[in-house]
């Protein structure tokens, strides 16, 4: 794809939609687009976190194994949204599987690529840690609500 | 929505005391949560009318009242549907009965979701949990009165996808062409492909005309207030949203004061509200 | 403005004797002046007043004979019109199903004497709540119907009294059917009396009385007026919608939490409190059930039980709750306020928590409000 296109449409997810122009050049130069198909793994709880993702279509749920439970599902990623934030922070390690539960169109930035932009350009890396510490805030609200349990198994009160 | 109650209790042969009617059908959805089918007799064996969002108190012989929200289809007077939460005495009492045993039945009361005010407009139902049996008449108001509405969207969150309710039903919806249907979970395991996460999340995968949308949302407060947030933060107007609150209710008709939520009684004034209305005491602690 | 003797009250009782009425007035009982079933004069609390302040009551000797000397009852009116405890319905089995009989009213003609105008506002806004809203309760209208009501103006007010300040009184403006002020003067002891309806006409025609004359007019104003001067207590009722509404998180509410003991003496002393509660309650076959109704608090633990546990459980929302109903969200239910200005409450609070001190606390510092 031409890097114009690439350009026009990185533009229009909402991660990066008010992003200055001179950014969106500097997060350009490190993406690509990925396609995965329903039942692939984007990436492995344990791995090095060398990317982050803006998806595009489909959704991806993020899994975690609990050995006599099996493996849950904790959350899904979709359309318009990030996954991915374990490549900013150390030790860079993915803390969850997740797998494609459809088919997935998204693009993916080079996280090892970024971190050397931010670390060279520390207004850069400022933009980045704004947006993803916002997204963390965001994850932290509603995995809290998701902890209360509202629809849980209520008490049932005998006479 | 008060006048179209109004007109419907005035019809009401005495609220205080309860009609006996039989149960045509027991169904559990889930472990804690099953729905009964009444056939309407004694003063309503012409057929029970309502208006979407109403309830009636369901007595159990000898045990005491619950309000449970109708959830049937306003257009099939010949059968009154509830979907219950057994999680008291009386909804325990009641979850013991079987096809052909009687239950007293007083109704219909409250205010009605505003199916008027929402003609010409886009609607988004956003139900969690239990809240969608208050909802589900609403959407068959609108389903057979389609062209008077635009675009339909359901948002549904439960528990885990054992606990989704009418799922036969959300499927159905989800196929008309006009009809967006999301529904997520708490959590799920490896058979789940649907959204994983809290309800108003959903709000995220959906274009809404926020001038032109009216949102009706049922479901436990805390998730109500949270949903609301989120709308209000994306600019929603706070006019356009309407929620259906709940509270222990002893009388039904604003007589024994427990149902109160500041000024308003729940029974009378609402369930249903539109959200400016009641803003200043909802969700506040202890209130 | 019609006077008569102090010695034509009996007569007035004869008449509504006969004419099928159970005469409830003041009397006294366990050293304290109640309400309850009279048959002549002789029963009132002849030369008895009350010193009444917080969490304090006790009966005194008056240097006179006056009948109606003393200010408010522990109890009020309410304990007729809306009962304790009342019977509304029973049900039978019959098959799978079950049959419905609903309880007759009580159809006892009661005769109000001595009606303070606290207590008369104090009916008329359970009226408004009972008999003139969407619904309308029919054991309140039909015990509404049978009433008749001797009022009685207040020429000394109470130590916790405060109808000055809430507009309901010393003098009664509208609802009785007789309405008396009592006069001793010298040696003389009357009662300037008007009617306030058709019953009432009927009344004065048949016992003896004559035109009051000016002086005695005069002289029964006076009395009203400086019960009016003389209130124990006042309360600022200016803004008090707004003043409560934007104050839900004061820390004067904190401070009450410290003192009140949640004990529901003043919903029961209260004459405008109408929270009820319904129990259903089955035979030991489990073949027949009644369903009763009772009075209720807001200030019980079980009172805000939803399913799931309990949302008002400290004593703080509790008093938070009852204070604001009745200054405030009152006023958006039914257009008054639910405060009569009795000043039971007061006198009867084992703590001695005194309402108009705590809005008084809230109005001197109130907190900013914040806008959205």
């Amino acid at each position: 794809m031409h890097p114009e296109n690439l350009s026009e449409v990185l533009r229009k997810h909402p991660f990066i939609s008010d992003l200055e122009d001179e950014y969106l050049q500097t997060l350009l130069s490190c993406a690509s687009n990925v396609t995965y198909s329903d039942g692939d793994y984007l990436f492995r709880e344990g791995e090095e976190a060398t990317k982050f993702f803006l998806i595009r279509t489909g959704k991806v749920a993020l899994e975690l194994h609990a050995s006599e439970r099996g493996t849950i599902r904790i959350e899904t990623i979709g359309p318009g949204e990030v996954l991915g934030w374990s490549w900013l922070i150390s030790p860079f390690r993915w803390h969850f599987d997740a797998i494609a539960v459809e088919d997935i169109r998204a693009f993916a930035l080079d996280g090892k690529c970024l971190r050397t932009k931010c670390e060279s350009n520390h207004d850069f890396g400022y933009e980045m840690y704004k947006r993803f510490s916002k997204i963390l805030e965001h994850r932290i609200k509603i995995t809290r609500l998701q902890l209360l349990d509202v629809y849980g198994l209520k008490r049932v009160e005998r006479a | 929505m008060i006048p179209e109650a109004a007109v419907m209790n005035a019809n009401l042969i005495d609220p205080m005391v309860p009609i006996p009617v039989r149960i045509q059908k027991l169904v559990w959805e889930t472990d804690n949560v099953y729905t009964l089918y009444l056939k309407p007799n004694g003063e309503f064996k012409s057929g029970f009318k309502f208006s979407p969002g109403q309830f009636n108190m369901l007595y159990a012989f000898g045990k005491g009242e619950s309000a449970i929200s109708i959830s049937s289809n306003p257009y099939k007077a010949n059968t009154i549907i509830h979907t219950i939460h057994r999680v008291g005495n009386v909804t325990t009492a009641l979850s013991q009965l079987k096809k052909g045993d009687y239950i007293g039945l007083r109704g219909p009361f409250g205010s009605s979701w505003p199916l008027d005010e929402a003609i010409g407009k886009d609607v988004c139902i956003i139900a969690g949990g239990i809240g969608l049996p208050p909802l589900r008449p609403v959407i068959y108001s609108m389903l057979r009165n389609r062209k008077d509405y635009g675009k339909l969207y359901i948002l549904y969150g439960a528990r885990s996808p054992l606990d989704l309710l009418f799922r036969v039903e959300l499927e159905e919806w989800g196929k008309l062409f006009d009809v967006e249907v999301l529904v997520t979970v708490d959590h799920g395991d490896t058979s789940w492909k649907g959204y994983i996460g809290v309800v108003s999340e959903l709000l995220n995968y959906i274009n809404l005309d926020m001038n032109n949308t009216t949102a009706m949302i049922c479901g436990p407060e805390i998730m109500m207030k949270f949903t609301i947030e989120d709308l209000l933060e994306k600019g929603f107007p706070e006019n356009n949203v309407y929620l259906s609150l709940e509270r222990n209710m002893k009388c039904a008709v604003g007589f024994c004061g427990h149902c109160q939520l500041g000024p308003k009684f729940i029974c009378k004034d609402g369930p249903v509200f539109n959200f400016p209305e009641i803003r200043h005491f909802f969700e506040k602690k202890e209130i | 403005m019609k006077f008569v003797e102090r010695d034509t009250l009996d007569p007035i009782f004869d008449i509504l004797k006969n004419d099928g009425y159970k005469i409830i007035g003041p009397t006294i009982r366990d050293n304290a002046i109640i309400y309850d079933e009279i048959t002549s004069t002789k029963d009132l609390p002849e030369g008895w007043t009350d010193d009444q302040d917080a969490a304090t009551y006790h009966l005194e000797r008056r240097n006179d004979k006056a009948l109606f000397g003393f200010a408010s009852s522990p109890q009020s009116w309410k304990k007729f019109l809306f009962p304790p405890r009342l019977k509304l319905m029973q049900f039978s089995r019959d098959g799978k199903g079950f049959s419905v009989e609903k309880s007759d009213g009580v159809h006892q003609k009661y005769a109000f004497i001595g009606v303070r105008s606290c207590d008369l506002e104090a009916i008329s806004i359970q009226d408004k709540v009972f008999k003139d809203g969407q619904y309308v309760d029919p054991y309140y209208k039909e015990f509404r119907k049978n009433i008749f009501i001797l009022a009685v103006n207040c020429t000394k007010a109470g130590g916790t009294c405060f109808c000055d300040s809430m507009n309901t009184g010393p003098k009664a403006k509208r609802g009785y059917d007789l309405a008396l002020t009592e006069v001793l003067e010298d040696n003389k002891h009357y009662f300037t009396i008007e009617s306030g309806s058709e019953a009432g006409n009927t009344i004065l025609e048949k016992i003896k009385n004559r035109d009051a004359s000016e002086n005695e007019i005069k002289k029964a104003d006076e009395l009203i007026d400086s019960a009016a001067k003389d209130m124990g207590r006042h309360l600022d009722t200016t803004g008090i919608k707004e003043l409560l509404y934007d104050n839900l998180e004061h820390p004067q509410w904190d401070d009450v939490a410290k003192r009140c003991l949640t004990c529901t003496n003043c919903t029961l002393v209260c004459p405008t409190c109408f929270c009820s509660t319904v129990e259903d309650v089955t035979d030991l076959t489990g073949d027949n059930a009644e369903r009763w109704r009772r009075w209720d608090s807001c200030f019980t633990l079980d009172y805000s039980k939803v399913a799931g546990g309990n949302f008002r459980s400290s004593s703080r929302a509790r008093y938070r709750q009852w204070m604001t109903h009745k200054l405030a969200t009152w006023i958006d239910q039914f257009g008054t306020s639910g405060c009569v200005g009795c000043g039971r409450c007061i006198t009867w609070c084992p703590v001695g928590i005194d309402i108009t001190a705590e809005v008084q606390a809230i109005r001197n510092n109130p907190i900013k409000i914040q806008t959205k």
